[in-house]
Formats: C-alpha cells, sequence, structure tokens
C-alpha cells in the first residue's frame, strides 16, 4: 500500500527532511524517537516557536514543517 | 577648537598639528616633549610618542602622537572618550557607548564576550550569574587567583572596571529563568546567552523568540574541546538572532571546555554584538 493511503503514517519535514510519523504523535514523542531531551531544544512548528510545555500536547499533523534547534552543554 | 579625526588632519591639513593624550594642538617647528609637558601635565613622569617610550628632551615632528601620562592616574572620562574615538571609525564610538548589552552567565563565554565589550566602550553591560569564582574555572574564564570565592558579579565588574571605569556595569546575582529573562533583559538592546546549562540555553533563545521579539540575540552551542578552528561558526536564526559554536561538541568527560576554542566562540558572539549594534542607524 502506497504512504498516502496508509492512515497509519502521516508525513512532515522536519528540519528540511521528510519523515514518517504515526498519527496522534505530539512534538514530544518525534523529539524522543530522535534521541533529543525535549528540554534542551527549541522548536518551531509551521512558522510558530512553541513553548515547552507545548511539547506534551501539541499534535503532530500530516505536512506539519518542524525546524528544531538542539542545544549542548558548555560555555 | 573641537575635536578633530587624526587621519583627516593627516590627509587633507599637513604641518600644522600633533596630539596631546589625543587632543590636537599647534605644532611648531624645534618643539620639544618638555614644552607640551609644561603647557598640558606638568606632572606627567612617563612620555611616549608615537608609541614609544621617548624622554622630555624629544625633538617633535608634525603629526606626532605624545601620550603624557602619570603613573597610576587614571585616564578621565573625556580622554578614555578621546582615545576610543580615534582608535574606531567615526560614528561607531557614538553608537557603541549609547548601547546596553546584556550577557547571561559569566563563564567561559560571558566574561570573555564582556572584556571584549568593555575594551570597544559598550557604555553599559548588565551582567548575570549565581555562581562563585572556583579554581576550575581559571582555564578559560576571565578571574584571577586572588577572585577565587568572590561572586562571579562582583568579580568581573571590578575587572571590567580596571579596563574602562566610566561604564555602568550592572549585576544579577541569581539563578535566571524564562520570566527572570524578560525582566531583566527587556530592555536592552542586544542580549547574549552564554549559559552552561543546555537546558537553560534552550529556554532562554525559545524565550527570546516568544517573549522578547525583535531583541538582538546572540546564543552558543557546541564550543568544547580542541576542534577545528574554522568549526566554530556564526548562523543566523531569525532577524537579529544569531548561534555561534558547532553545534554539537558538547561539554562531557573526555571533552573539556579550554579557553582557545571557548574564546573563539565568545568573540563570535562579541563581534556578532558589535554588527548588531552598528547595523541600526
Amino acid at each position: 500500500m502506497p504512504d498516502y493511503l496508509d492512515e497509519s503514517v502521516m508525513k512532515i519535514v522536519c528540519n528540511g527532511e521528510e519523515r514518517t510519523v504515526a498519527p496522534g504523535n505530539k512534538i514530544v514523542d518525534l523529539l524522543r524517537e530522535l534521541g533529543l531531551e525535549p528540554d534542551t531544544v527549541v522548536v518551531e512548528c509551521n512558522g510558530v516557536v512553541l513553548k515547552r510545555e507545548e511539547y506534551d500536547t501539541h499534535l503532530l499533523t500530516e505536512g506539519s514543517v518542524l525546524e528544531l534547534i538542539r542545544f549542548v552543554g558548555g560555555g | 577648537m573641537g575635536y578633530v579625526y587624526p587621519f583627516l588632519w593627516e590627509v587633507y591639513v599637513a604641518n600644522i598639528m600633533l596630539w596631546v593624550n589625543e587632543r590636537s594642538r599647534p605644532f611648531s617647528e624645534g618643539m620639544r616633549l618638555a614644552d607640551l609637558i609644561a603647557s598640558d601635565k606638568p606632572e606627567a613622569d612617563l612620555l611616549i610618542v608615537n608609541g614609544f617610550p621617548v624622554t622630555a628632551a624629544t625633538v617633535l615632528v608634525d603629526g606626532d602622537h605624545c601620550w603624557l601620562i602619570r603613573r597610576g592616574e587614571i585616564p578621565s572620562i573625556e580622554e578614555i572618550d578621546f582615545l576610543l574615538h580615534a582608535r574606531h571609525t567615526p560614528g561607531v564610538h557614538e553608537r557603541v557607548k549609547m548601547a546596553s548589552v546584556g550577557i547571561m552567565g559569566i563563564g567561559g563565554l560571558g566574561s570573555a564576550v564582556a572584556v571584549a565589550l568593555a575594551r570597544i566602550g559598550v557604555g553599559r553591560l548588565l551582567l548575570a550569574d549565581f555562581d562563585l569564582v572556583e579554581p576550575t574555572n581559571l582555564n578559560r574564564q576571565h578571574y584571577f587567583i586572588d577572585q577565587i570565592g568572590m561572586a562571579k558579579t562582583d568579580a568581573l565588574r571590578d575587572t571590567l572596571a580596571r579596563i574602562n571605569p566610566h561604564l555602568i556595569i550592572d549585576v544579577i546575582n541569581e539563578r535566571l529563568n524564562a520570566a527572570a529573562i524578560v525582566r531583566h533583559f527587556g530592555e536592552v538592546d542586544v542580549l547574549v546567552e552564554c549559559f552552561d546549562d543546555a537546558v537553560m540555553k534552550a529556554e532562554a533563545l525559545r524565550t527570546a523568540l516568544t517573549d522578547l521579539k525583535g531583541i538582538g540575540y546572540i546564543g552558543a552551542s557546541g564550543v568544547a574541546g580542541y576542534g577545528d578552528n574554522n568549526s566554530i561558526r556564526t548562523s543566523r536564526i531569525a532577524a537579529r538572532v544569531y548561534l555561534v559554536g558547532d553545534g554539537e561538541s558538547a561539554a562531557a568527560p573526555g571533552q573539556g571546555l579550554m579557553a582557545p576554542l571557548v574564546g573563539i566562540a565568545a568573540h563570535q558572539q562579541a563581534n556578532q554584538v558589535l554588527r548588531i549594534l552598528l547595523a541600526e542607524a
């Protein structure tokens, strides 16, 4: 079955690259899947910078465009 | 007569001027430094002409730059002003002098950013940190053995006052969070993020992009170790918002923070502050 007919898969664009995620996934689920600690990441979703508390509630939708900036320690 | 930029005189008007502590004075043939000492600064005990120590008997030539110094004396605010005027491109000093810059975290990055900005004469610095100076800081941070145990904010304020006593240095001796960042830094022209902790780095950028929209902002990420010099880059995130670092090199066991690479990143941050300040009329 092609991806576009498969309702168990949703396409998003993350830092310019297409990815698939499961419907119902939230920002925090994607970050964990990518191996990122959510507190150390700044997320822009469809042009809007999200507050940290929104990561746990904000649902990814088909075609969402995300920009992630991940920080590492040291200064 | 008002202050005139030396290079203009050198180009357009020959054979009439020299400079005493960066102020113009009429030049006449056969003048000796002793004449200037008598008229300008009788108490001077250190004499420098064109960058070299000389004696009072030195015969001056047109266009000489003379410094008459009394050892240990703090130059007046006007003298430092003239000095910075002369060293920086015309117009630059006025804008830099009027600027207000916040620095969040004054460890390896922040202390070096603060020193660079103080040296170019940024008029007001707002420094935030909650730490004390520890012996382990001295491999990269701008503190001294005799400052161990002091609040970093107090120690750095003292040091900056030794570079330029006429700057306004305000300090915040507390642990910051998003609300405190908005409260303390809402009025600065540019905010520099120099935290150590990755969580605070992300929190600060989020706050800048949501609650301090339009502010000049320079963060940092990936400054540990001794990687390639040119791995440290300045990237634009949004209008007036930049990140400095390699984006990857975390401070971790086996990859410590060291003065050279942290210094490269800090000075990229400081130069980006200047670029933002001077991009605005």
